[in-house]
């Protein structure tokens, strides 16, 4: 049976250090190369890195450290953050990377989802959409790191980015991220219904039973977190026992 | 020993040098008939378009090269499905050295099943073989594809999504595997270490 994901997600500042880390005992927290390596170690199912630069040279030591990872890790890992062109994603699959996260280009020019799945199959380009419920409830899409609201509604926005060609969706709540509540049930439920493809539920989660709501009541296929693996609350290895004796199907190693 | 990773307009072929790297084996990536011809075990990864990848391979001799190969070949994914029979992604002909017809998945009876098929799912070993020992009976391996090679005489391992289908195929000196060992983890860097001890 196809199992449910568990995706560590790490920012990278300058191809070199992963923000918000707080290991107890572990001395290459900050290395994205023997972090990665570690949660892949723990089970793992992929990694997600952010590249949170903001300057050119920076964007250059990213592309060397997804070397570095794909030289390194075992499993499939996704790369983000700053990329607008097809040539930006040429660059980062031939550096090893599995797959590519977009977010506000994708907004601000949707047709480079269809140009990114024509070059290199749907399977490589995740569509990242960062969404706030509104006082109306209505779910509405941010750019800019959550800076900035568009005038397009998450669903809607999903479905059409679904139909130009995204393989995947990382959908991360606004309302919910940072919050450690749980995840975002509702709208996650709302994109199980309205997708043909796998949702990647993000932002909210504290506890293990997050997790599991998220994959039962949420019905998502994968869930991506950061602080609660960075600070050693969660470890991959107990969340992955814990859902599966909550009978969920979580591969385990 | 001299591996040889087939070099064509499909993908990952980085990758699967990076995973044998990490086992200790330095391959060369060529479309050179003559190396791959002398090579002692080559590597046919892919990811990307059947009809795409076949009419490149068909174009450069490339099919007829690597169906006349002796030594271990290994198939990965799209490598899996050119070596089929025939693909009906782009309706093309393959190379023919397993006994399969590559089919596309179809979730019209389990809406809810995505296509295409990703991420980490279980194999079964259906014939004794050299590639996948009796340790990886149920292992997770990692997929990403939308089509798939049906059950057939020569299938070593299946997994079943939407329909049982075939994990592994082993005719004479070809093996092949729909999962990427190269991105399988710990289970993944065991199948490579077994196909280079062939």
């Amino acid at each position: 049976m196809l199992a449910k994901r568990i995706i560590p997600c790490l920012d990278v500042k300058d191809g070199t250090t992963v923000k918000g880390v707080n290991f107890v005992n572990f001395r290459d927290a900050g290395d994205p190369v023997e972090l990665g390596k570690r949660y892949s170690d723990e089970g793992a199912d992929e990694l997600v890195y952010l590249d949170i630069t903001a300057s050119y040279e920076g964007r250059e030591t990213f592309v060397d450290l997804v070397r570095r990872v794909a030289a390194r890790v075992s499993i499939p890992f996704t790369v983000g953050g700053g990329i607008s062109s097809v040539d930006d994603v040429a660059r980062l699959l031939g550096a090893g990377a599995d797959k590519i996260s977009i977010n506000s280009s994708a907004l601000h020019h949707p047709e480079l989802i269809s140009h990114i799945s024509k070059a290199y199959g749907n399977q490589v380009c995740v569509v990242a959409i960062d969404a706030r419920m509104e006082d109306d409830g209505q779910w509405m899409c941010y750019v800019k790191g959550g800076r900035q609201k568009t005038n397009r509604r998450l669903v809607e926005w999903a479905h059409e980015a679904q139909e130009r060609g995204a393989g995947e969706i990382l959908f991360t709540s606004m309302n919910h991220d940072g919050v450690k509540q749980g995840f975002a049930i509702d709208a996650l439920r709302q994109l199980h219904q309205a997708l043909s493809i796998p949702v990647i539920a993000s932002g909210g989660c504290g506890t293990m039973a997050h997790f599991k709501d998220a994959f039962t009541l949420g019905q998502c296929d994968a869930a991506l977190a950061a602080s609660v693996f960075h600070f050693g609350e969660i470890s991959i290895r107990d969340l992955k026992q814990y859902l599966l004796q909550e009978n969920i199907n979580v591969r385990t190693i | 020993m001299s591996v040889a990773i087939v070099k064509y307009n499909a993908g990952n072929v980085f990758s699967v040098k990076c995973a044998l790297q990490r086992i200790g084996v330095e391959a060369v990536i060529t479309d050179d008939f003559e190396a791959l011809r002398r090579a002692d075990k080559v590597v046919f990864p892919g990811v990307g378009e059947a009809s795409t990848a076949m009419h490149f391979l068909r174009e450069k001799g490339l099919d007829e090269v690597i169906k006349s190969l002796s030594q271990p070949v290994l198939g990965i994914c799209i490598g899996l499905q050119l070596l089929c029979r025939s693909s009906e992604e782009g309706n093309v002909a393959c190379m023919g050295v397993f006994d399969a017809d590559i089919k596309r998945f179809s979730n019209d009876a389990c809406p809810s099943l995505k296509i295409p098929h990703m991420g980490w799912n279980t194999i079964e070993l259906s014939a004794a073989n050299r590639l996948l020992p009796e340790a990886l009976r149920e292992a997770y391996v990692y997929y990403v594809h939308s089509y798939y090679a049906p059950v057939c005489a020569h299938t070593i391992a299946t997994t079943h999504y939407i329909t049982p289908f075939s994990a592994a195929l082993h005719h004479r000196n070809f093996y092949a595997t729909q999962f990427h060992p190269e991105k399988s983890g710990d289970v993944g860097e065991t199948i490579l270490k077994q196909f280079m001890a062939l």
